[in-house]
């Protein structure tokens, strides 16, 4: 599974790094930053659901 | 009692939260028919870039989708654009939609938002309201050709457009009816920052006034009458009066409708019938209080949690989340935790007002139930949210913040 972050869309809201902090955290702006772009299966919930709940569509999974 | 799980699911709302309860289904492994049905006849697409980057110009009406085809395709939908519901059957449980066709379910989820309040007058070219895409770009286009704006009503929305239309060169006269904007929302203090910020920005913002109509000349708004027996002239009008729950459609369902859809702690309005997003009044546990909310979020929170106690409601966990709102204005962004409404206090506990960055904390009661920043990092408001989601006492979790610029709110 690979992460891809819009962070252009990003509006710093903070829901994936409630979710995931292992993957996501946020620069002083409150942008998201991705920690892991390629997380091991035991995060792929909390980043699905992460994906879901971004209030700017700006998280997405790839399946390879 | 265990009910036959649900084979049939009929999701009304074709945006946020009607979109998030639509994919949680899916990923909960639900399998059976899902019906997506949308009164508007796009894909689901984002609100809040609107009133920001829709309105300035930066982003193209494209970047507003919520998902790719691909992704929506892969959700396998039967998703029914363009036509709105138009009336509930909860006995029967069967909704009919306004070209007559009858959809059975065995799970309903209602998530049809709201829509703007309007002001005599509101048909008249010149005047617009601003809730969709198409009210985006009509507004849009007036303001790319500079001119005069006059926007009713300083809320987040108000406020927003002014910005936006600030940035473009645009006149803008802001009128408010309260002494201070947003002061019953955030106190007011931060208020009349808010305020100040207009100022600053060239607004010319007019508040303890309130508009009584639209003037007009030659069939087209000329601008707005005021209580004080003068009028601002404009070219173009902008309604931002607050909204009202998209319910009428459920007149005569004997489904509980007040100011939206009354559900209960864990989103039920009646058997297999559940609601998310704006159009939706709920029991919120955390704060011991029913609320409806109109953010962004919340309405994707909603619609998750919803269709989760949909498909397994004897495992249903109420739906008791901490509120968070922003608001992008003159660049700043403002960000809030929690239930600020009807707070007793408003106490500035981080940065300064003064230099338009500052952090305020609300009480009820004794407790601590909000926090709002105005361009502060997220780290500074992390641990004011995890204390509103542990229900901190106020003294506890203010101790050590200054005290000097508490404001009590109910003159
Ligand atoms: C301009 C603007 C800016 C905003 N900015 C922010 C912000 O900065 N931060 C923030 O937190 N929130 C913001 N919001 C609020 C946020 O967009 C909403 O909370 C969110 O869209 C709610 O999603 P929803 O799915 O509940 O309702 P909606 O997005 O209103 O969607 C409801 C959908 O149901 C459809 N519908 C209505 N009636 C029927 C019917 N009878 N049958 C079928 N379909 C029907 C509607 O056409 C609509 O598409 C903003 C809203 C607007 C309008
Ligand atoms: S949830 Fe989305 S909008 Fe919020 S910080 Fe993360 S990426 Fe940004």
């Amino acid at each position: 599974m690979r992460v891809e972050v819009d962070q252009p869309k990003c509006v710093a809201s903070g829901q994936c790094v409630l979710v995931a902090p292992e993957v996501f955290d946020q620069d002083d702006d409150g942008i998201v930053v991705l920690l892991d772009t390629e997380p091991g299966a035991e995060h792929e919930e909390a980043v699905r659901e992460s994906a879901a709940i971004c209030p700017a569509a700006a998280i997405r999974l790839v399946q390879e | 009692m265990t009910a036959a799980p649900p084979r049939r699911i009929v999701v009304v709302g074709a945006s946020a939260a009607g979109l998030s309860a639509a994919e949680t289904l899916r990923r909960q492994g639900y399998d059976g028919s899902l019906t997506l049905v949308g009164r508007e006849p796009h894909p689901p697409y984002d609100r809040p870039p609107l009133s920001k980057q829709i309105l300035d110009g930066t982003w193209e009406p494209e970047r507003v989708r919520l998902r790719s085809p691909a992704d929506l395709d892969a959700l396998g939908l039967d998703l029914r654009l363009g036509v709105p519901a138009a009336a509930l059957a909860p006995a029967a449980r069967t909704v009919t939609l306004a070209d007559g066709t009858e959809l059975g379910y065995d799970g309903l989820i209602i998530a049809t938002g709201v829509r703007p309040r309007r002001l005599p007058g509101c048909g008249t070219p010149g005047v617009h309201v601003l809730r969709d895409l198409k009210d985006a770009l009509a507004l849009r286009e007036r303001l790319a050709a500079g001119g005069r704006l006059v926007v009713v009503g300083a809320g987040f929305l108000g406020a927003e457009v002014a910005s936006a239309a600030r940035s473009l060169g645009v006149a803008v006269t802001l009128v408010e009816p309260s002494p201070v904007p947003l002061a019953h929302a955030v106190g007011r203090q931060a208020g009349a920052q808010l305020a100040r910020l207009h100022r600053d920005n060239g607004v010319d913002l007019r508040t303890g006034t309130k508009a009584t109509g639209i003037t007009t000349g030659a069939g087209r708004a000329t601008g707005v009458r005021l209580d004080d027996g003068t009028a601002v002239v404009a070219d173009d009008v902008l309604v931002a009066v607050g909204s009202a729950p998209n319910t009428d459609w459920l007149r005569g369902s004997g489904l509980p409708v007040g100011d939206g859809v009354e559900c209960d702690r864990y989103g039920a309005a009646a058997p297999g019938v559940y609601a998310a997003g704006d159009v939706a009044r709920w029991y919120n546990p955390l704060f011991g209080t029913r609320m409806r909310v109109e953010h962004r979020t919340n309405a994707a929170e909603q619609g998750m949690a919803v269709a989760r106690n949909l498909l397994d409601p004897e495992r249903a966990r109420p739906f008791a989340p901490v509120p968070y709102f922003w608001s992008d204005q003159y660049g700043l962004r403002v960000q809030a935790f929690g239930y600020l409404r009807g707070h007793d206090e408003a106490r500035v506990v981080d940065g300064t007002p003064a230099d338009g960055r500052f952090l305020v904390a609300y009480r009820t009661g004794d407790r601590l139930t909000g926090a709002l920043g105005v361009g502060m990092p997220p780290r500074a408001l992390r641990p004011w949210r995890a204390a509103i989601a542990a229900a901190a006492d106020w003294r506890t979790a203010t101790a050590g913040s200054p005290d000097g610029a508490a404001e009590p709110s109910r003159a």
